[in-house]
């Protein structure tokens, strides 16, 4: 009963090809497998996919060195460019403003998505109807005090109804995670549009893209009819 | 889980286990496994996505090593001594059957061969999942070339068998922290008779008879 080559059943090769058959079948049925797999974890244990996103929580993808800083006693949002009255808006300016609330589903380009998700703000429409819109502005450029990320938007999909500069997530503060103390939501676009730690919103001729569309996404992100994917719309 | 004893192991028979191409083989495999599960961790976890931040580089590491993965596996083939140890590792005797049903596996009673049935488990189970991991690697740097369902799919296979082959792969290293001559072994080369009687004790007796035949075993 030596154990030399030759002798015995190759378990090892059924080993291997059932591990790559079984891959395959998961890659093939991986769409309604995750989801089934985010319903079971979000009933049996709501905290895990804050843990472990596969099992549909959020992905943070930060390209800095971390999370940028910021004081909320200091922290201004700047709404400059071609407007009437540039602002330097606070964070109690911007609770002042008319508040607007939503609940969205959250699609990343890559694939994710997170239902249903509360954010709370001001309509970007509000922001910058406060600072009065020139003639010749045909878009709006956004900044983050991370310092790298930048996003734009079309004038006209800056007036939409569903396009918010949250400042709530979940009925509390923004996380630092998630973009406090202030991100855009542009509900309807995937959300590489969404900028994180917003603090500037500069009115301009023409659209600039932004960090992701230098890095080949498209412009104009609606969710289903961008990026080559065909995701059900959010709702 | 005993710590084995080291001692009188330095006078003792030693034996040849892996060749001086298997043990290259086995380390950088490591290196790259290593890098590309600290990578993917920093990736998949939240908190620590926020604490390394820098997702370009942590992401230009993970595709460059799983690219690399490959190449230890299929240099690896024109080694004679590796081809013969996966020839083993792919064979199930009736001892590795009994060995694995067993409950004192580590008692030495059920004589194996070179690799235990677990050993073996652990061979497999590598190189089926380093192929799937592949794969769906591929589909996710490809992203573009495939529908939305198969890009989805791969994600979420990628994710979590990712996530068990980490869990694997801590069991490997445990098992090879509780035994430093198994360690040694991997390290240098070769083991104590002693440790290969009492671990591997059909392989010990298939080896000395070879061996000694040849006389090419001697004292140290």
């Amino acid at each position: 009963m030596t154990d030399t080559p030759r002798t015995g059943t190759p378990i090892g090769r059924r080993v291997v090809l059932g591990i790559v058959g079984l891959g395959v079948a998961g890659v093939a049925a991986g769409r309604w497998l995750s989801e089934g797999v985010s319903d079971v974890v979000s009933a049996a244990a709501p905290g895990l996919a804050g843990v472990i996103p596969a099992a549909g929580g959020f992905r943070i993808y930060t390209v800095t060195g971390g999370y940028p800083e910021f004081n909320p006693a200091t922290y201004r949002l700047s709404v400059s460019g071609l407007v009437d009255q540039p602002l330097s808006l606070s964070l109690t300016d911007l609770d002042d403003l008319p508040q607007t609330q939503m609940t969205k589903d959250f699609q990343c380009v890559t694939g994710w998505r997170v239902d249903d998700v509360p954010w709370s703000g001001v309509l970007l429409r509000d922001v910058i109807d406060a600072a009065g819109v020139e003639a010749g502005a045909t878009a709006l450029k956004f900044t983050s005090f991370d310092g790298v990320y930048t996003e734009s938007l079309t004038l006209e999909q800056a007036q939409r109804d569903d396009v918010l500069v949250a400042t709530s997530m979940y009925g509390k503060p923004i996380e630092l995670k998630h973009g406090a103390p202030v991100r855009l939501i542009a509900a309807p676009m995937y959300a590489y549009k969404f900028i994180k730690w917003m603090d500037g919103i500069e009115l301009t001729r023409t659209v600039e893209p932004g960090y992701w569309e230098v890095r080949g996404y498209d412009i104009d992100a609606w969710v289903g009819e961008s990026n080559g994917r065909s995701d059900d719309p959010v709702v | 889980m005993t710590v084995l004893p080291a001692p009188a192991e330095s006078t003792d028979i030693v034996l040849p286990r892996f060749s001086r191409a298997e043990r290259w083989v086995h380390r950088t495999l490591g290196i790259l496994m290593a890098a590309l599960m600290l990578t993917g961790a920093v990736m998949f976890f939240p908190e620590l996505s926020g604490l390394v931040g820098n997702r370009g580089i942590v992401r230009t590491v993970h595709e460059i090593a799983g690219w690399l993965i490959p190449i230890p596996l299929v240099l690896a083939l024109f080694s004679r001594a590796f081809r013969s140890d996966a020839s083993r590792l792919n064979r199930f005797t009736p001892a590795d059957w009994q060995w694995l049903r067993s409950r004192d596996r580590r008692s030495g009673r059920i004589r194996v061969g070179k690799f235990n049935a677990g050993q073996k488990l652990n061979a497999s189970w590598t190189l089926g999942t380093l192929i799937v991991l592949f794969g769906t690697g591929m589909v996710m740097f490809w992203s573009s070339l495939f529908p939305d369902a198969i890009r989805t799919g791969a994600t979420f296979v990628h994710d979590w068998l990712s996530v068990a082959v980490v869990i694997i792969a801590l069991g490997h290293i445990w098992m090879a922290y509780n035994d430093a001559t198994a360690r040694a072994g991997m390290r240098t080369g070769s083991v104590p008779l002693t440790w290969a009687e009492r671990e591997h004790a059909d392989w010990a007796a298939e080896i000395t008879k070879d061996e000694i035949t040849k006389d090419e075993v001697s004292p140290r």
